[in-house]
């Protein structure tokens, strides 16, 4: 494995291969100790042209874990029409010998083009415009088969803006490569254009979204879509497809709520059922560490060990 | 000073010959249709046998950048390019810096193509001043000094008033206005069309009712104002119908469609090829079908290229900030003979008349273009219909690179062109 | 009692199933000879084929002492020194088990081969990592020499003299359906 830049072209046996070492790896987490040297001496950049402390810092965790050297370049936004292109500052961090570049912005696909452009440096996309965020990904799915033993056969929500949301996208990739089924809940403004001519099974109606479903992950609403027009109100999305105690009534009695974070709290997700109140089973917190385990996975898979020497 | 064309095959729409014939060119202008074999024993003889010669390629639409982005392409380049595609006119959008939106910049234009050009070159004048949408140009200005047409290309006009008062001033003037037709609100920061492929790939996208709109409104106002509206770039099957509807109707409008705008769809997008990416953007296979047929029954009229050159490292960029456009004159025949005469959609003859004398109506260009007529200005293209080749974008004549067309392999390519009676090699 | 090996296999027969459960139980013999019995041991075998052979030498120790000694199984992908390159995906990584708190404990670390060294060098760190054992013994059912590193084992199954180029195979009935140990010309020829 050479990059990490989409789950939609990730194979089967590659995910299966993420999650297994993510699954090995997270015992690490649970140390007194938390550090082995897999992957010393190697470097990993993260490159982040969108703020991001979360994703950021758990890959620098990942790979201060597996002893990796982590570098950080948080870059402005608006530094990138003024100033040095995209291309020579990655070329610029390949010559600096990074080993890996995690890479987050604000436009779909630059991390494939990084690695069009790039010979010698893995890239790893750490969320692209609408496009993809594999790791989230990843993680959700980790998440998910830790409770319910497997992906295969269950139902699985993603409700809230797909529309603008990678993390829509990846989840519909991976998980239906796993054999989950999945549907996506939300208002028509926020549903993908030809949505139905992805393997999933769209609704604009919340409760026909919800029913029987034994996995829901709730998507981070962005407010600027109201003012953008996309929205009448906060209160009235709340009302339509929050989630709720009220709204997971109609899913299966055990149904686990993701959400990849941050939260609005009463918008898009009750603070209940954020809490894992009312005997709910919130994954939020799982999902944050199983992030590590993750990450540290795919930064295994790229810079690790491939060789099989003897003993 | 004669050139004599012997061996060939003659296709010439305006006249409708399509036989083996000679050519007879004498001091820059067509003399002669000759039964092939006859001896011309004083002119200069080239050997076109198993050619086609056809009038000089035009195209009506072209950017060239000169003034301005010289770094993309000049008219020396761009004329090259014309000339390497079997072009012999070509007509400039005013979006160049300044853009030709006065006199000065016309004649501008034409005594560097009076220098440096190999094909003729007619400027096109913007609608409005800097091409801003408010201001209306001095259009009668425009015309004397050289302007053949009025557009808005590139910055479309969003008002329908100002576009309503240009269209009054075309008219007016007896100037076609020439529209890019998009609802700037309903595409917004939109880099591809909408739909399955944008939303596989998370680019924001255009959607073709955009178009649609935007043409049905021109399309009304050119009917309450009586100017004559060319639609540029047609990339949708909404489109396509409501030019069939209009020109039932009787209203002056004409309309043109662009290679790329039948051969490819959005899926040459994917992994992000901002090659791929214009405006007008790649739409489906079904807008692509429709296209061709308003090509077959004759409600498209031409054929263009829409050639618009970008610097290699404009478009090596993410592809929400890359540039829209991509180049067109040395891949249009080719293209079109391969996709539209191989495939039964346009005769030869047809093919070439929505190369030749088509635009040239449309624009109303001088007299003698588009055609082989004896009197005509010697403007010739000689055509390989035969020759299989991949195009490589690195062996073109333009000075930019951005082809989605790379590494296809095409049947067809121009030979070489004559100008006014002078022959370009390249 | 060793079947001749299939025509197409080079690999020539160095110890078959009855003489690996002789050397494994002259090796539980010496462990307990060393360690005064079996009490505070804990055996823990290095992925893949040292984990049955711990097992194996767990149940001996039973038979010969009757006291339960429990077993681990240690995985060193994550404390490997060979660099390779990221064009394939690396070894898989399987989980260690060590089921008991190793502070403090005698530990019998338990290899099918003990070749450079490096294997056994990348297990300490591991075992380390989880715990501070008292000491740390190594117990091995072959020894090919070769050694890179300072490493010497305890409790040796049989020494067994090799070139570089050589390549020893363990089969083992847990997971190959057979006890037998070969030794190839080179790698490539190994099933």
């Amino acid at each position: 494995m050479k990059h990490l830049l989409t789950l939609r072209e990730t194979s089967k046996t590659d995910i299966d291969y993420l999650l297994d070492t993510a699954g090995t790896l997270r015992e690490i987490l649970e140390r007194p100790v938390k550090k082995v040297p897999t992957l010393r001496g190697r470097a990993m950049i993260t490159l982040f042209y969108e703020n991001s402390t979360r994703t950021r810092t758990s890959f620098e965790m990942a790979a201060k874990i597996m002893s990796a050297e982590a570098i950080n370049i948080a870059v402005s936004q608006s530094s990138v029409s003024k100033g040095e292109s995209l291309k020579d500052s990655l070329l610029t961090l390949q010559a600096l010998k990074a080993d890996c570049i995690v890479m987050r912005h604000s436009s779909s696909g630059t991390p494939e083009f990084a690695a069009q452009i790039l010979k010698h440096t893995s890239i790893i996309n750490a969320g692209d415009g609408r496009h993809e965020h594999p790791t989230q990904g990843l993680l959700d799915m980790l998440t998910i088969r830790q409770t319910k033993g497997q992906l295969e056969d269950l139902e699985v929500a993603i409700v809230g803006d797909i529309a603008h949301s990678r993390v829509a996208r990846s989840n519909i990739w991976g998980l239906t490569k796993m054999g989950a089924k999945v549907r996506l809940v939300g208002p028509r403004t926020l549903l993908p254009p030809d949505a139905d001519r992805l393997p999933v099974q769209v609704y604009d109606n919340l409760a026909q979204g919800l029913d029987g479903v034994d996995v829901v992950n709730v998507l981070r609403l962005q407010t600027e879509r109201m003012e953008k027009g996309l929205l009448p109100s906060l209160r009235e999305y709340s009302r339509l497809f929050g989630i709720s105690q009220q709204s997971l009534k109609l899913a299966q009695p055990d149904v686990m709520v993701l959400h990849p974070g941050p939260m609005n709290r009463g918008v898009e997700i009750s603070a209940d059922v954020a809490d894992g109140k009312f005997g709910i089973h919130s994954a939020i917190e799982e999902q944050v560490t199983n992030g590590i385990a993750v990450r540290m996975a795919v930064l295994y898979a790229l810079m690790g060990v491939s060789s099989d020497t003897e003993a | 000073m004669k050139t004599l064309l012997f061996g060939g095959r003659i296709v010439d729409p305006s006249q409708h010959i399509d036989r083996d014939a000679d050519l007879l060119i004498e001091d820059g202008k067509i003399s002669a249709i000759l039964e092939p074999g006859t001896a011309i024993a004083d002119a200069e003889q080239i050997d076109v046998t198993g050619k086609v010669v056809v009038p000089g390629l035009i195209d009506i639409h072209v950017h060239l950048r000169e003034p301005g982005f010289e770094y993309k392409e000049d008219i020396e380049s761009g004329t090259r390019a014309a000339a390497a595609g079997g072009f012999t006119r070509v007509c400039c959008m005013p979006n160049t810096n300044p853009a030709i939106d006065t006199a000065a910049t016309v004649r501008f234009i034409l005594e560097r193509t009076e220098q440096v050009g190999v094909a003729h070159v007619h400027p096109i004048g913007a609608a409005t001043r800097a091409m801003q949408g408010d201001q209306l140009t001095e259009m009668a200005e425009l015309k004397s000094a050289g302007a053949i047409a009025i557009s808005d290309d590139a910055f479309p006009l969003q008002s329908a008033e100002t576009t309503r008062r240009a269209m009054e001033y075309c008219a007016m003037l007896n100037l076609p206005l020439l529209t890019h037709n998009e609802d700037k609100a309903l595409t917004q920061k939109g880099a591809m069309n909408e739909g399955y492929t944008a939303t596989l790939l998370g680019i924001p996208g255009m959607p073709r009712v955009a178009e649609d709109i935007a043409v049905a409104r021109n399309i009304m106002l050119a009917k309450l104002t009586g100017c004559h509206l060319h639609l540029l770039h047609i990339s949708t099957a909404g489109t396509v119908e409501l030019l069939r509807r209009a020109k039932a109707e009787g209203i002056k409008v004409t309309g043109e469609a662009c290679q790329h705008h039948w051969a490819l769809t959005d899926e040459a997008c994917m992994k992000f090829q901002t090659d791929a990416k214009m405006n007008p953007p790649l739409r489906t296979q079904e807008d692509c079908e429709a296209i061709k047929q308003g090509l077959q029954d004759g409600t498209i009229d031409c054929i263009v290229t829409d050639h618009a050159p970008h610097a290699e490292y404009e478009k090596e960029v993410e592809f929400d900030a890359a540039p829209f456009g991509i180049l067109g004159l040395e891949t249009s025949f080719p293209i079109t003979y391969t996709t539209l005469v191989k495939t039964g959609v346009l005769t030869l003859s047809e093919a070439i008349a929505k190369m030749t004398s088509e635009p040239a109506k449309i624009l109303s260009l001088p007299e003698g273009a588009g055609t082989l007529c004896p009197g005509a200005i010697a403007d010739v293209a000689v055509l390989d219909l035969d020759t299989i080749w991949t195009i490589d974008r690195n062996t073109v004549q333009s000075k930019s690179k951005n082809t989605p067309f790379h590494g296809t392999e095409v049947q067809g390519r121009a030979v070489f062109t004559v100008v006014a009676g002078r022959v370009i090699r390249l | 009692m060793s079947e001749p090996p299939p025509p197409t296999i080079e690999g020539v027969p160095v110890l078959d199933a009855d003489d690996i459960r002789r050397a494994l139980t002259r090796i539980a013999h010496e462990i307990v000879e060393k360690n005064h019995g079996a009490q505070n041991l804990v055996l823990v075998g290095v992925l893949t084929r040292g984990a049955p052979l711990a097992e194996r030498l767990s149940r001996l120790l039973f038979q010969i002492e009757s006291q339960p000694v429990p077993v681990g199984k240690l995985d060193i992908g994550l404390y490997r020194d060979d660099y390779g390159t990221a064009q394939n995906l690396p070894v898989a990584l399987a989980p260690s088990d060590i089921p008991v708190d190793i502070t403090g404990k005698t530990i019998i670390l338990v290899d099918e081969v003990l070749f450079t060294g490096r294997t056994v060098r990348a297990a300490l760190s591991a075992l380390l990592d989880v715990g501070r054992p008292a000491s740390i013994q190594l117990a091995v059912l072959l020894d090919r020499g070769h050694r890179e590193l300072p490493i010497r084992p305890d409790y040796i199954g049989k020494n067994l003299p090799t070139s570089r180029q050589e390549y020893v195979q363990v089969l083992l009935k847990e997971i190959d359906g057979e006890d037998r140990v070969l030794i190839y010309k080179n790698k490539g020829e190994a099933r």
